[in-house]
Parts: structure tokens; C-alpha cells; sequence
């Protein structure tokens, strides 16, 4: 009995060694994404402008169906990896997605979405970020999901890309109602 | 002799200029020196949400930069330090903070070490209880001393 003690420090050891194998393993992205505070809390009151003609909106203009919030700047490189795919997602999936301009400058915002195309359902200007701090923005790009009655449902932080869409946002999104186009093109398909 | 007096004045002054040009982090002013006691013990205490470890004080990221800004306005409105500290957790969670708030989910963490403490003082204490009592056990008992002093008699003699 004495003799199985002495094992003892060496499962624990063995047990360091898969504990901290699997740290290292994780996806760095996940390990550095902060738990979203604001989680299933509405989104934070808000006066800004549309990036467009300047009229002032607040918060309750995002209400009224599932919808993406997508926290972008021109400065930010992979906002621009993420592009196609939001275009995409708008066209044709039919997502409702509103765009909010990070501490970013108007005319190069504009002419960015000129030049690229406006994925956007609503353009939110934010210059000195203060819905970006309200909602806890650490890093261009992220993206948010918000139901219809203007709760914050789930936060990804990084680029949005098709997997992310299909294995993450796109379920979340259904769950709280979303139908777009997407089912019946899956329908038509099969 | 004055010579090296006069070098080694030169090169603390640039070690001094090197740390000067370090600090680029913007000038706060503030209405108390208490105030300003209470910003550089937040911007200590606070965690830049975008950098691994390191407090928003010592941080160039824009938004640690953020961060500070929100600390200076807070306290120039009156905030004590519980409010400005739950003002950023309400929007970056735990994770800002590097002194854990005390609750249910923090208790561990807080009072870990101190059981596993206990738990090894403990653990010595009922080692050293059973070497001593193993130690009372090799006491000889009457026969056994006289057989060993015969035997290192018969030692001697030989």
C-alpha cells in the first residue's frame, strides 16, 4: 500500500504534463478572447451618426430582427480579409448586418465602402469609439450578434469568415430567429 | 580623474533621457495630488484588455490609451476606485482587473494557497509524530543492551 503512495507525485506530474499540453494546444484566438461582459445584456444607449449623411441614430434603431454588428476601421488590416465574406453574407444569405466605423476617419471609411462595396444594412460612425468602449471593443475586427429585442447574444473577436459563419454565428442567429435565404438555398440544393 | 567624473555624468544623464523617452504616455492634470495618487494606483491595478500582462499604466496600445482616459474622467467626476474599477469590468469583464474581486468563483484563487499551506503543515506534522514515536520503538530493551555491549566487548578483545 506504502509502495502505490510513491506514485503518487508521478500522476501528478503526468497530469501537469496533459494539463499544460492542452493550454498549449488551444487556438491561440480563444485563449486571448476576453469573456464578453456585456453578454445577453442589451446594447449599451449610444448617440452617434450614420456614417453617411451624419443624422443622428441611438440605440433603438437596432431592433427588430437578428442582426450582426460588425466593429470594422480602414486602419484595421484584417477588416479587409473579413470584407468578401460579410458582402457575401449580405447578398447571399441576406443577413441584416450593421457596420460600425471604429475610430476611424469619415471620407476614408466612405470611399472604402465605395470602393469595395457596402456589405451594411446601417452604417454607424464611432470616431472616438465610444460605443466601441461601452460594448468592450479590444480589437478591430469583431463582430456581435444581436437579437430582435436589441440583446447582445454572442461576441466573436477576429476575422468572420465562412467557417465561422456556418459553425458559429449562423446557428446562434437561427436560434434567435433568423431566416434568411440561406435554408431555402440549402432546400433547393437538396 | 575629472575626466571619468564627467563621463559618468554623461552616461547616467542618458540613461535618465533613455527612460524620459520611454514614457511616451500622455499628461493628466488633476485638481489634488490625492487625485492623482488614486489615477497611477487604477492605471496599476488595471489590465490592458488587449495585451497579455500588462497594466493599462505601462501600455502604448490605443486601447489602454482608452482606458486611462476613461480613468481620468472618472475621478475628475469623483468616482472612488470601486466605482471606476466596476465601470470597466461592466464592459471588460474580470479580465481587467489583476487584484480578483472576492467571490464564489474567486474563492480558490484567494484561499488556495492558504489550505494547501495547511495542508502541508499538517502532512509534516504527522510525519514527524510517527518518526518519533518509530524512534521510541528502537529503544533496547534490558537484554538487548547487554548483548550489544557483549558484542563490542568481544570487539575490543580482539
Amino acid at each position: 500500500m506504502k509502495r502505490l503512495l510513491l506514485f503518487i507525485p508521478l500522476i501528478l506530474f503526468a497530469g501537469m504534463v496533459v494539463l499544460f499540453n492542452w493550454g498549449v494546444d488551444q487556438d491561440p484566438d480563444s485563449r486571448t478572447a476576453l469573456e464578453a461582459a456585456r453578454l445577453n445584456q442589451p446594447v449599451p444607449a449610444f448617440q452617434l451618426t450614420r456614417l453617411e449623411d451624419q443624422s443622428p441614430v441611438d440605440q433603438t434603431i437596432l431592433r427588430g430582427q437578428p442582426m450582426l454588428l460588425n466593429v470594422w476601421a480602414t486602419w484595421c488590416p484584417a477588416c479587409s480579409v473579413e470584407h468578401p465574406d460579410f458582402m457575401k453574407l449580405a447578398q447571399e444569405h441576406g443577413v441584416f448586418i450593421v457596420g460600425l466605423n471604429y475610430k476611424d476617419d469619415r471620407d476614408a471609411a466612405l470611399k472604402w465602402l465605395n470602393d469595395l462595396g457596402d456589405p451594411y444594412s446601417l452604417n454607424l460612425f464611432d470616431p472616438e469609439g465610444r460605443l466601441g468602449f461601452d460594448l468592450g471593443v479590444y480589437g478591430a475586427p469583431e463582430t456581435y450578434v444581436i437579437d430582435s429585442t436589441g440583446v447582445i447574444r454572442y461576441r466573436h473577436v477576429g476575422v468572420v469568415d465562412e467557417r465561422v459563419w456556418t459553425e458559429v454565428l449562423a446557428p446562434i442567429m437561427r436560434a434567435y430567429g433568423f431566416g434568411g435565404s440561406e435554408s431555402t438555398a440549402q432546400e433547393n440544393e437538396a | 580623474m575629472l575626466m571619468r567624473k564627467g563621463l559618468l555624468a554623461f552616461l547616467f544623464g542618458t540613461l535618465l533621457a533613455a527612460t524620459q523617452a520611454w514614457a511616451v504616455i500622455e499628461t493628466y492634470e488633476f485638481e489634488s495630488e490625492q487625485a492623482r495618487a488614486q489615477y497611477n494606483q487604477l492605471t496599476a491595478e488595471l489590465r490592458c484588455p488587449k495585451c497579455q500582462n500588462q497594466n493599462i499604466a505601462d501600455s502604448n496600445a490605443p486601447i489602454a490609451q482608452d482606458l486611462r482616459r476613461e480613468v481620468h474622467r472618472l475621478i475628475t467626476q469623483g468616482a472612488t476606485n470601486d466605482q471606476v474599477v466596476d465601470y470597466m469590468v461592466e464592459r471588460y469583464g474580470e479580465f481587467v482587473i489583476y487584484r480578483p474581486r472576492f467571490d464564489a468563483s474567486t474563492f480558490v484563487l484567494w484561499f488556495g494557497p492558504l489550505i494547501l499551506g495547511v495542508i502541508g503543515v499538517l502532512v509534516i506534522l504527522v510525519m514527524v509524530r510517527a518518526s518519533k514515536k518509530h524512534k521510541q520503538e528502537a529503544v533496547l530493551s534490558g537484554d538487548e543492551r547487554h548483548k550489544l555491549s557483549q558484542l563490542l566487548n568481544d570487539q575490543e578483545n580482539s
